[in-house]
């Protein structure tokens, strides 16, 4: 997120402070990886569906076998007791950064019940209990988007 | 693996996919429930490292979900999966792009965006929940997280170097 911001704002100038976080406020509302969608709309934008693709490739392309390498070295040493305690201390990091993340994401939050509510229904019901997500987004979206709606209003 | 599950993998993950709103870290428990609950293609341990590794890789977070794909069924499992990821999200943005609704304060997507930001909030903290379990067996690794939410909350410190602590606290045995 930040050198996506750092390089299309700052450096090579094709979006403005405020387009950038507009079109990133797209990307949110839309389904899949934000910054993903961000250099899709981007990529289509400059230069059509060609762009779009471009966009996909150099998202996707050096990352993907960045991964299937970090696979196949995990599949040949995982079972080495060092690796396995180094990955249990990164594990332990990176969950970290996750609760962190949902925690300044729960800070903006308004001072009100009901946005709160919805929070720790979808906690309980997806993480504690473990049923389908379809089934909980199925029940929960359809209210709390009607709520905000008349709030809006 | 054979064929049928490998196109049960990819159906699920792209109706994950498409649900994903406010990130793909909202239907992470739900990959976790399908992939090593249901049908243990994978263990719980697997998924963790998986998810870690990612984070720590060059490159888009949501990597993970491509090496999910290969720990489960190889190339053609890396490959489902990160179609998957990509072919909702790709096809809404266009759409969306296409439709040119530049506005994104217009009353209606305010209200999703408000609406479903608490859920998303809720399953983003169910992710956390569920590897916190998977990752952490003893008090040694919830200190370690603690910590690491601690840090990450007061500073600005690049999150890598955050990784790089906890990798290396696990290798002196502390983890």
């Amino acid at each position: 997120m930040f050198w996506a911001r750092h390089v299309l704002v700052e450096r090579r100038r094709w979006l403005t402070d405020r387009e950038f976080v507009e079109t990133l406020a797209m990307g949110q509302m839309l389904p899949g990886p934000n910054i993903f969608n961000l250099g899709l709309m981007m990529g289509y934008r400059h230069a059509g569906l060609p762009g779009a693709f471009a966009a996909m490739a150099g998202f996707m392309g050096w990352p993907f076998l960045i991964v299937i390498g970090i696979g196949m070295l995990y599949a040949r040493y995982e079972h080495l007791v060092l690796v396995q305690q180094a990955l249990s201390g990164m594990s332990s990091a990176a969950v970290g950064l996750l609760i962190t993340n949902g925690v300044k994401m729960a800070s903006i939050l308004p001072r009100h019940w009901r946005p709160w509510l919805f929070t720790l229904l979808a906690f309980a019901g997806v993480g504690v209990l473990r049923w389908p997500l379809i089934g909980v987004l199925g029940v929960l979206a359809p209210f709390a988007v009607a709520a905000a709606w008349k709030r809006t209003r | 693996m054979d064929r049928s599950d490998l196109m049960a993998l990819f159906l699920h993950f792209l109706m994950l996919s498409a649900m994903a709103v406010g990130g793909t870290q909202t239907v992470m428990p739900d990959m976790h429930r399908y992939v090593v609950d249901v049908h243990q293609w994978i263990t719980s341990r697997q998924f963790a490292d998986a998810y870690a590794l990612a984070q720590a890789a060059p490159g888009p977070n949501v990597m993970y979900v491509t090496l999910i794909g290969w720990q489960v069924a190889g190339w053609s499992g890396a490959i489902a999966t990160t179609l998957a990821l990509i072919i909702p999200s790709t096809v809404f943005t266009l759409l969306f792009a296409r439709l040119s609704a530049r506005n994104p304060d217009a009353p209606l997507g305010l209200a999703l965006r408000r609406g479903l930001a608490p859920i998303a909030i809720g399953l983003t903290l169910s992710s956390a929940w569920v590897l916190v379990r998977s990752v952490n067996h003893d008090w040694h690794g919830y200190l370690l997280t603690a910590l690491t939410v601690a840090i990450a909350l007061r500073t600005r410190l690049n999150p890598l170097w955050l990784i790089a602590g906890g990798t290396l606290a696990g290798v002196a045995g502390l983890a």
